[in-house]
């Protein structure tokens, strides 16, 4: 299977929705019922989901900043570092 | 109700300070006034280091009255109880970081020094710390708080937003220094390691509460899509303390930032037993830093876990749809059976048909033309038809002639036959046996005839006899006598024979006319006539009558 890029519905999805989704469909398949056509299709944006979440698990990463203040009240930030 | 009373340190019981102990051992006593003449100045001088000097450091508790604050940003208050007041005044560095703010009424306990101010011969109390009198005093003071802001709804349930279930970004208002931040990082690191904005803050003191409200407000003012990413959640966090260090936690000002926080808010600030006003204000109060980051992000190995869960799930479910689905294409396939298999039978019944009718065909063409043929052979050209008749005619005036002939001879024969058995001799024969018994019938019809006469004769001769007798003559001839009218009818009763009348009376050997006289004729008498003959008894009837005819005898 080629390597599908992600809809832009899917990509906008927080893990959240996206994870809740892909066990709706898991949940629909199991129950058997779905239609092949429809099946394949859940099955293809199951899959897409299923990337989606991976994603935004994978992307997990320590950083930590340090708001600072401006003169004029601006925020900024800085690498903080905490021991 | 506030039995306030000043707690100075107790003023030494050592006599008052002389002159000298003030300084001024150079005056001279003037006589008859010993006293030494002091200036004015001198003398608020000296007493303002002898109050400077003995009362360098107190506490000293009271209610707060009437504190201002000026532009100076100097704090004046009065602190007095139900008998005494005292002069009080906070700098501005201090007030900075007072761990409560003045309040009128408020009962308070501060320390600090005293001193004069000559300039208006008064003394004052210079505020180092203020906090307030008594835990039941503060608690109230919060529980009082705690219903106004309250009464204002910014406690209310619906003003609660969910947390984000996977925040990006975490905004986290603490102090840069100390354990809650380490606390907080370490267990997001465990859990789901995540981008954190610290806005530091002092957690204790004057400033803390309003740099908190700030960094609040701070937070929240960031535009999404700027340099500095808007966090999607916030933890305003601060370890344990008194009640008192964590009063900048209860001030409104920092409530009231947490209230009205657009980005979801966490509020974790002392130990769990420890309960400030922005856990009210906030979406979620966690008992800890620690549980608050808990609370903040989800388990990122469990996540992953459940999602490979569910990529599994929906392969295997994927690939047993589709192996269903084949199956049943499949059972569904051999249900249909091998086309060529339905053809080659198709192809054979075809193939038998069509020898069949090859067959049929050339059977019927022989059959018919068998037929033809019989019939062909049967059919006779007509001059053997006539020849045939001919023969046939020729065959049958044969037999025609031949059977006349024969007719005629057998005919003949039968009537020669029949000739010679024609002869007279029965017919003689015959009439000799009727000559014969015609001479027997004759002798036999004389003989029965005289016999018949005879008889006759004789049955006539008895007849007449019988008749005789049967006849009334005989009756007569017994002695009876038959009356008869004239003309001949017979008189049978009395009533026919009127008297006078002419009536015939017959015998057996004659008649004779008599007139009948009438009635009245004596009876006759009964004499037995005598038998003369063989004739019949006479009738009982006639008998018994001789009564009623004697007369006539």
């Amino acid at each position: 299977m080629t390597e599908l890029t992600l809809p832009a519905d899917i990509k906008a999805m927080s893990f959240e929705d996206a994870l809740g989704e892909l066990e709706r469909i898991v949940r629909q398949l199991e129950d058997g019922k779905a239609k092949l056509d429809d099946a394949i299709g859940f099955y293809e944006r199951g899959t897409l989901l299923k990337r989606h979440c991976e994603g935004k698990l994978r992307e997990a990463q320590e950083k930590v900043d340090r708001i600072t203040l401006g003169g004029d009240g601006t925020v900024g930030m800085e690498p903080a570092r905490i021991d | 109700m506030y039995h306030a009373r000043a707690m100075t340190q107790d003023f030494p019981d050592s006599p008052p300070p002389s002159a000298a102990d003030l300084g001024y051992a150079g005056a001279t006593p003037v006589a008859g006034g010993n006293l030494p003449e002091l200036s004015v100045s001198d003398l608020s001088r000296a007493l303002k280091r002898t109050v400077e000097e003995t009362f360098g450091y107190v506490r000293v508790r009271g209610e707060v009255s009437q504190p201002k604050r000026v532009s100076s940003g100097h704090l004046y208050l009065r602190l007095k109880d139900d008998q005494a007041v005292i002069e009080a005044v906070c700098w501005k560095g201090t007030v900075m970081r007072l761990a409560v703010k003045p309040e009128d009424g408020m009962e308070v306990v501060c320390t600090g020094r005293l001193t004069t101010y000559p300039g208006r011969s008064q003394y004052q109390l210079i505020i180092e710390t203020m906090e307030l009198a008594g835990e039941g005093a503060l608690l109230k003071m919060l529980e009082e708080r705690k219903r106004r802001l309250a009464a204002e709804g910014l406690f209310d349930a619906q003003r609660k937003r969910p947390l984000p279930f996977l925040p990006r970004v975490i905004g986290v208002v603490t102090s840069p220094t100390g354990a809650v931040i380490r606390d907080i990082l370490h267990r997001l690191a465990d859990r789901f390691p995540r981008h954190v904005l610290l806005w530091p803050v002092a957690v204790q003191g004057e400033q803390a509460a309003p740099q908190v409200a700030r960094a609040i407000q701070g937070f929240n003012a960031i535009a999404p899509g700027g340099p500095v990413p808007r966090p999607d959640l916030l933890i305003v966090a601060r370890g344990g303390g008194s009640l008192e260090d964590l009063m900048p936690f209860n001030e409104e000002i920092v409530v009231r930032a947490a209230a009205a926080s657009q980005i979801p808010l966490i509020s974790a600030v002392g130990h769990e037993t420890d309960t400030t006003l922005i856990d009210f204000a906030s979406d979620r109060r966690a008992p800890t830093p620690t549980a608050a980051a808990e609370m903040a992000v989800p388990v990122r190995a469990e996540l992953m876990a459940q999602v490979m869960e569910c990529g599994r799930r929906l392969e295997g479910t994927a690939n047993r749809l589709l192996a269903e689905r084949r199956n049943r294409v499949e059972g569904l396939a051999r249900g249909l059976g091998d086309p060529r298999a339905l053809l080659e039978g198709c192809a054979q019944r075809l193939d038998d048909r069509g020898e069949r009718l090859a067959l049929s065909m050339t059977g019927l063409i022989r059959r018919h033309r068998t037929e033809v043929a019989k019939l062909g052979a049967g059919l006779r050209h007509p001059a053997q038809v006539l020849g045939l008749a001919y023969a046939r005619l020729d065959i049958a005036s044969r037999g025609l002639s031949g059977g006349v002939t024969r007719l005629l001879t057998d005919r003949t024969t039968r009537a020669q036959t029949l000739a010679q058995r024609l002869t007279p001799q029965p017919l003689v024969r015959r009439a000799e046996e009727g000559g014969v018994r015609l001479a027997d019938l004759g002798r036999r019809l004389d003989a029965s005839f005289g016999r018949a006469v005879a008889d006759g004769a004789r049955r006539l001769e008895g007849q007449a006899k019988l008749l005789e007798t049967l006849s009334y003559r005989g009756v007569l001839a017994r002695g009876f006598a038959l009356v008869t009218t004239a003309d001949g009818h017979p008189v049978t009763k009395a009533a026919d024979a009127p008297a006078g009348g002419r009536v015939r009376v017959e015998f057996i050997d004659g008649a004779v006319g008599a007139t009948l006289d009438g009635e009245g004729a004596p009876a006759p008498v009964p004499t037995p006539a005598p038998p003369r003959e063989s004739a019949p008894p006479p009738k009982p009837r006639a008998s018994a009558r001789p009564g009623g005819q004697g007369s006539l005898f």
